[in-house]
């Protein structure tokens, strides 16, 4: 184990000292970042980005938060992000999301306003019931967006209920009102809170005024992902080109007639692969937070959607290397599938544009599953939110990785 | 001597091509032993196979004990390597690739840096030890390339023609240390293509020629294959018929062999006086132009050249 470290780490002390290197792991993807953020008005305070989101209402409930949920979609501060269209019938809308005609559906129930605010004459509140959120999977950086206006309107009528509680309990103690009418009080409070605008436009765009407590959604939080993800890739081409360098400046063979295994050899190099990208990443992700004021979301889930990221560019860079001949032929193909998974994943397109199978064929990258990833946690996502695309991306990384093995080993890693 | 390196009909086959044919010698703890013959010979494919780097097609060979097929990995830890081509990290400083490839033959800690410490001096890089391998003349590489073999102290140490382009002074600097390292009681296993590299270094010469050992011996037993004969070279200029001139010369008494090769005719015979005169005046009926001639006394050239009819350098 330790002289798997230690090839590891000598691989990325080489890779941090050689200037070339360093100009497209950090500076090229920093500078098009830059670039894409004045492109996108993030450092002019204009908007950009995902916009127009297409979203189907179905409001079977009437009633005030109901009606609230649907006020807060066709807000004039959610203008340009969503375009709603309400329909009356779950099931068409539910055919629109398959259909690829929206990223969403939000699907209000009937009751779900008395669920929460008793009606006249009643004791209590109604059965609870679910709002149904039916979204595409092949949007699903919109569909986030979506669940996350969803979510937010009913964790303000959550805390609009619990105010509720709190006012009437202290009207109560201080007799302002009688027992017998509190219920109703309380209920009209909560309902008032969480249907209020002010409250509810917390949910903005980052360069609206009022933003404060909500979900910003910076559009730069998408790009600066996808930079990062594409050039990661070139670090994993790189990093595997390097065994090839190896072979043929010789410190391969005389790797080879130390005591030291080939399984160690090759453990060593995907190790100092991995120290890399992880390296790269995380240096571009400080970088964006220190200098851009980029807020990549959960700090815990953005860790560990990096190093699962990594495991997937560097089972594709291990792939490619198993594959060529010699360390030319790693750079071509490499650069070329590189700026193919860049644009497959979403990084220079609106993947929402795109046809579904289109978009589905994009998972065969770690771009897409990153992408995803890092949006969902921008966006206010949790690990949890993002233990899909982590676990797609760590499973990619060990079958390429498993590939790269079997054909090294025929091949013989010391074999041209 | 106990004996430290044995191969027995060792065979190494790249589809169709046999680079190594069935060669078979051994090595005595404490010699210097040169492999010679010309590019191309098998020098270097014999030893990636007795350092386990490429398993045999066939035979085998035991290295301080330890088969290189049945335990590739004690071999390795008994030998130690100094490539013909550079194997040193350009972006690591001196001190920093000797570290990394002492920790990879189990070195560590004080024992480690102590070991550093004494190999930079020996090869006279202490004073540059913390810069890179890049800013490094060709020279200052080798003694690295070296040093980086010698750090664990191997038993037998395996040397793959190291002086290979570098300059006269870095190559006697090179040669040197070979013969202080043989004197602290390394063996050393030395492959050259030049004849007066394994004339001062060897105890014993093994000659290899398209993948075969051809000759093995002390210098003198080599020598005697020659006979006391003398060599007589003429060197000619471009154009001029070698082949004919060495045709005519062989046709003088007195003479037993003459090869042209590379604007050369080297002629052998048992006093080289005697065939001199007459050898010049067949030069000169021919119309052949003679640049020099050199007279020598039987070496491993004129061994390698009795024994396969051409000269090392071909």
């Amino acid at each position: 184990m330790k002289k798997i470290l230690l090839i590891g780490w000598k691989d990325l002390i080489l890779a941090f000292r050689d200037r070339a290197a360093l100009l497209l792991m950090l500076a090229t993807p920093f500078l098009l970042t830059l670039g894409l953020g004045f492109v996108t008005g993030h450092f002019s305070g204009s908007s950009g980005g995902i916009e127009s989101i297409p979203v189907i209402l179905v409001n079977q409930d009437g009633g005030q938060l109901g009606n609230a949920l649907v006020d807060v979609f066709r807000s004039s501060d959610l203008a340009q992000l969503v375009a709603p269209t309400v329909v009356a019938d779950p099931a068409s809308a539910r055919q629109q999301v398959d259909a690829d005609k929206a990223a969403a559906a939000v699907i209000i129930p009937s009751g779900f306003t008395a669920s929460i605010i008793p009606a006249a004459g009643a004791a209590a509140p109604g059965p609870a019931v679910q709002i149904e959120l039916y979204t595409n999977p092949a949007s699903p950086t919109s569909a986030g967006v979506i669940k996350t206006i969803v979510e937010r309107f009913l964790g303000r009528v959550e805390v609009g209920r619990v105010a509720g509680q709190v006012a009437v309990t202290q009207m109560l103690q201080t007799q302002r009102i009688r027992p017998q009418d509190a219920m109703q009080m309380g209920a009209q409070i909560g309902a008032q809170q969480a249907a209020s605008n002010r409250t509810l436009s917390a949910i903005t765009v980052a360069t609206s005024e009022n933003g404060g407590g909500g979900i910003p959604f910076d559009p730069l939080a998408y790009m600066a992902p996808g930079m990062a993800m594409m050039f990661l890739m070139f670090t994993a081409a790189l990093s595997g080109r390097s065994l090839l360098v190896e072979r043929s400046q010789g410190t391969l063979p005389r790797l080879l007639v130390s005591p030291v295994t080939s399984a160690q050899v090759l453990a060593g190099k995907t190790t100092g692969a991995y120290l890399t990208g992880v390296a790269q990443m995380l240096i571009l992700i400080a970088a964006s937070t220190l200098l851009f004021g980029l807020r990549w979301g959960d700090w815990l889930g953005v860790l560990v959607l990096v190093l699962a990221a990594v495991v997937a560019a560097t089972g594709w860079g291990m792939i490619i290397t198993a594959l060529a001949r010699t360390p030319g032929q790693v750079m071509s193909v490499g650069s070329a599938i590189t700026l193919l998974f860049g644009i497959l994943g979403g990084t220079f397109i609106n993947m929402d544009a795109m046809p579904a199978w289109f978009r589905v064929a994009t998972k065969i990258t770690p771009n897409a599953w990153g992408l995803d990833g890092f949006t969902t946690l921008a966006l206010g996502g949790r690990l949890a939110d993002v233990v899909v695309p982590v676990a797609a991306l760590i499973v990619m990384g060990l079958v390429l990785f498993a590939a790269a093995l079997v054909i090294l080993n025929r091949k013989g890693i010391a074999q041209p | 001597m106990a004996i430290i390196l044995e191969a027995h009909n060792l065979v190494k086959k790249y589809g169709d091509f046999a680079a190594v044919k069935g060669v078979s010698f051994d090595i005595r703890e404490g010699e210097i032993f040169s492999l010679l013959g010309p590019n191309g010979a098998g020098k270097t494919t014999t030893i990636s196979v007795l350092s386990t780097l490429y398993a045999p097609t066939g035979g085998d060979a035991v290295v301080a004990g330890h088969s290189v097929t049945g335990d590739p990995m004690a071999v390795r830890r008994a030998i130690g390597v100094v490539p013909q081509d550079l194997a040193l990290y350009d972006d690591l400083t001196a001190r920093e690739n000797l570290a990394f490839w002492g920790q990879m033959y189990n070195l560590s800690g004080k024992a480690l840096n102590a070991r550093i410490a004494e190999v930079l001096e020996q090869i006279g890089l202490a004073d540059r030890a913390n810069q890179r391998v890049k800013t490094y003349s060709g020279g200052m590489k080798r003694r690295v390339n070296i040093g980086v073999g010698l750090l664990h102290r191997p038993r037998l140490l395996f040397m793959d023609e190291p002086t290979v382009g570098i300059d006269p002074q870095s190559r006697r600097a090179i040669l040197d240390s070979v013969k202080a390292l043989n004197r602290e009681g390394m063996t050393v296993l030395y492959t050259t293509h030049y004849m007066e590299e394994a004339q001062e270094l060897s105890d014993r010469v093994g000659i290899i020629d398209h993948g075969e050992l051809i000759a093995l011996g002390t210098q003198a037993e080599l020598r005697r294959q020659v006979g006391e004969n003398d060599a007589v070279i003429f060197h000619i200029g471009e154009g001029e018929d070698g082949e004919g001139l060495a045709a005519a010369i062989r046709e003088i008494g007195g003479v037993l062999q003459a090869r042209a090769s590379d604007h050369a005719i080297t002629i052998i015979a048992p006093d080289a006086e005697e065939i001199l005169a007459p050898a010049i005046t067949a030069a000169n009926q021919m119309g052949a132009k003679i640049r020099s001639v050199e007279v020598r006394e039987p070496d491993l050239e004129a061994v390698f050249l009795h024994l396969t009819g051409r000269a090392l350098r071909d």
